[in-house]
């Protein structure tokens, strides 16, 4: 198992951001977790990463406790933000990452190239990480959370702001990573990327609306589409239980089956 | 701690502030500028031979907090410090990186500042030159550890600016150069002892007058360098790699 998650809860600020949830995500799986923003998405995912305070429960990953240090060079972590230093060029960026998660010094220069390449930067290689678009410096951000080749990819919104070309690109590469035997969870807040995933996890407010396949999904539901579906899963949810949410009692759904399958 | 993270830390801050030019004209003229000013101000008194070294500690002591406070908020503001903790770095590298570069920076600036301020300005001295570099280079990491340090509680770059006069122009106040420290009130005298500042311009002083004093500005030395680590590994034990 990739990712084991037991009544997780994060309160952040007094404010109940995952009440209690649990998952599982087995090696090899690409998992698309989508949700409006503000749901937890992101909480989750640095839960998982392990830089987020946890309230209760317990996450683990590659049946290590998260965060544990003999994790931290086999997670690749890409923020929302596009956390690269602007201020050094692109090759300069890769290369200090590459170092920090241990990529040897004789093999620093081919790492790069790959790096490069996989997101299509070579052209802008010796640009200053300041001087580009926002597609390019979130594209130089994602380079950096695959450096060294990691085992597990959180991935935070990584096609945010880019043009469908590039999205397709990028999402034939995570199908690759899968394939090659890397688990992906990516966050979209963009329903229409739930098309590309082994497995979709429909969040909200803190909580799994769903966690099937997309035709599970769409099956349990009647619905079109991905947010079709979404928008019924959440009339469902409000409707069986109106104002329960901030009392935490709405876990993750089951493995498989949508949660919420029938009018209360 | 693992060196080689350590090193490619340090090399990676100074390939940033490399790229920022303004920066390093600003941080290597600017101390040089202002005892220059200072000359001036005080041309055909004694006034400059005994205050120019004291400033000369003061001075670095002053950029390099204000750039180490502002390097290390960014790196937490910009995303890259919380990428960095979810990888193989240790806190220790993250800190001792920062500590390293610019302790380089603040050798170099030393050496730029005393060497105009000896060889330009006619600074004139009783203690050794060598001295008078040694508690320079001391005093800007004093800058830099204090900057390391207390970054991690600011929040926002208003919040860094205004730890300056919150944190840095109250040890100036007390540090024995508008008042000698055996004349301050008995409490303020209290508090002047256990500032970094006071013994980093109490060395200076004694460079400043006395030709034989080389042990007493060494014990001054080992003062500063002791609130350094103290600093730096405080700076160090403070850094999260879980936020809320």
């Amino acid at each position: 198992m990739a990712i084991r998650i037991e009544a997780l809860r994060v309160v952040r600020n007094e404010r109940i951001v995952i009440p209690g949830l649990d998952l599982t995500v087995p090696r090899g799986e690409l998992v698309g977790l989508l949700g409006p923003s503000g749901c937890g998405k992101s909480t989750l995912m640095r839960s998982i990463v392990g830089v987020q305070r946890v309230t209760g429960g317990t996450v683990e990953v590659f049946g290590e406790p998260a965060g544990s240090p003999a994790l931290r060079n086999r997670i690749g972590y890409l923020t929302q933000q596009p956390s690269v230093y602007q201020d050094l060029t692109v090759i300069e960026n890769l290369r200090y990452f590459a170092k920090v998660i241990g990529v040897p010094r004789k093999d620093l220069d081919e790492e790069v190239a790959r790096l490069l390449g996989l997101v299509d930067l070579a052209d802008h290689a010796s640009s200053r990480a300041g001087s580009l678009s926002g597609g390019q410096l979130s594209r130089v951000s994602l380079a950096a959370a695959l450096v060294g080749a990691p085992e597990l990819l959180v991935l935070d919104e990584p096609t945010v702001g880019l043009d469908p070309v590039l999205r397709r690109d990028l999402w034939s590469i995570f199908r690759g990573l899968a394939r090659s035997g890397v688990t992906l969870l990516v966050s979209s807040h963009v329903m229409d990327e739930a098309t590309r995933c082994d497995r979709l996890l429909l969040m909200r407010a803190g909580a799994m609306l769903a966690d099937d396949t997309l035709h599970g999904v769409l099956d349990a539901t009647g619905a079109a589409d991905a947010e079709q579906a979404f928008l019924t899963l959440v009339d469902r949810a409000t409707e069986r239980q109106p104002a329960d949410r901030a009392a935490g009692n709405q876990g993750a759904a089951g493995q498989s089956s949508a949660q919420g399958g029938g009018p209360a | 701690m693992n060196p080689t993270l350590t090193t490619a830390t340090a090399a990676r801050v100074l390939q940033q502030i490399r790229h920022d030019h303004r920066t390093l004209g600003l941080m290597l003229v600017m101390p040089c500028v202002l005892l220059g000013l200072l000359a001036w101000i005080y041309q055909n008194t004694p006034v400059f031979d005994s205050i120019g070294a004291p400033l000369l500690g003061i001075f670095p002591f002053l950029t390099m907090f204000l750039v180490t406070s502002i390097a290390t908020l960014r790196e937490r503001q910009s995303g890259t410090l919380e990428r960095l903790l979810a990888m193989p770095l240790g806190k220790g590298d993250m800190v001792g990186g920062y500590a390293l570069a610019f302790g380089l920076l603040a050798t170099v600036q030393a050496v730029v500042a005393s060497g105009f301020a000896l060889l330009v300005l006619g600074l004139d001295v009783a203690g050794a030159a060598w001295l008078l570099l040694l508690v320079a280079v001391v005093d800007a990491l004093l800058g830099t550890a204090l900057g390391l340090f207390l970054s991690a509680f600011a929040a926002t770059e208003f919040q860094a600016v205004q730890f300056l006069p919150a944190f840095v122009l109250p040890q100036f106040l007390l540090c024995g150069l508008l008042v000698p420290r055996d004349q301050l009130p008995t409490v303020l005298q209290w508090v002047s002892d256990v500032l970094p500042l006071s013994y980093a311009v109490d060395a200076m002083q004694t460079i400043t007058s006395d030709a034989n004093g080389t042990a007493q500005v060494l014990g001054d030395v080992a003062v500063v360098l002791g609130f350094v680590v103290a600093l730096i590994g405080l700076g160090a034990a403070t850094l999260r790699r879980r936020t809320p």
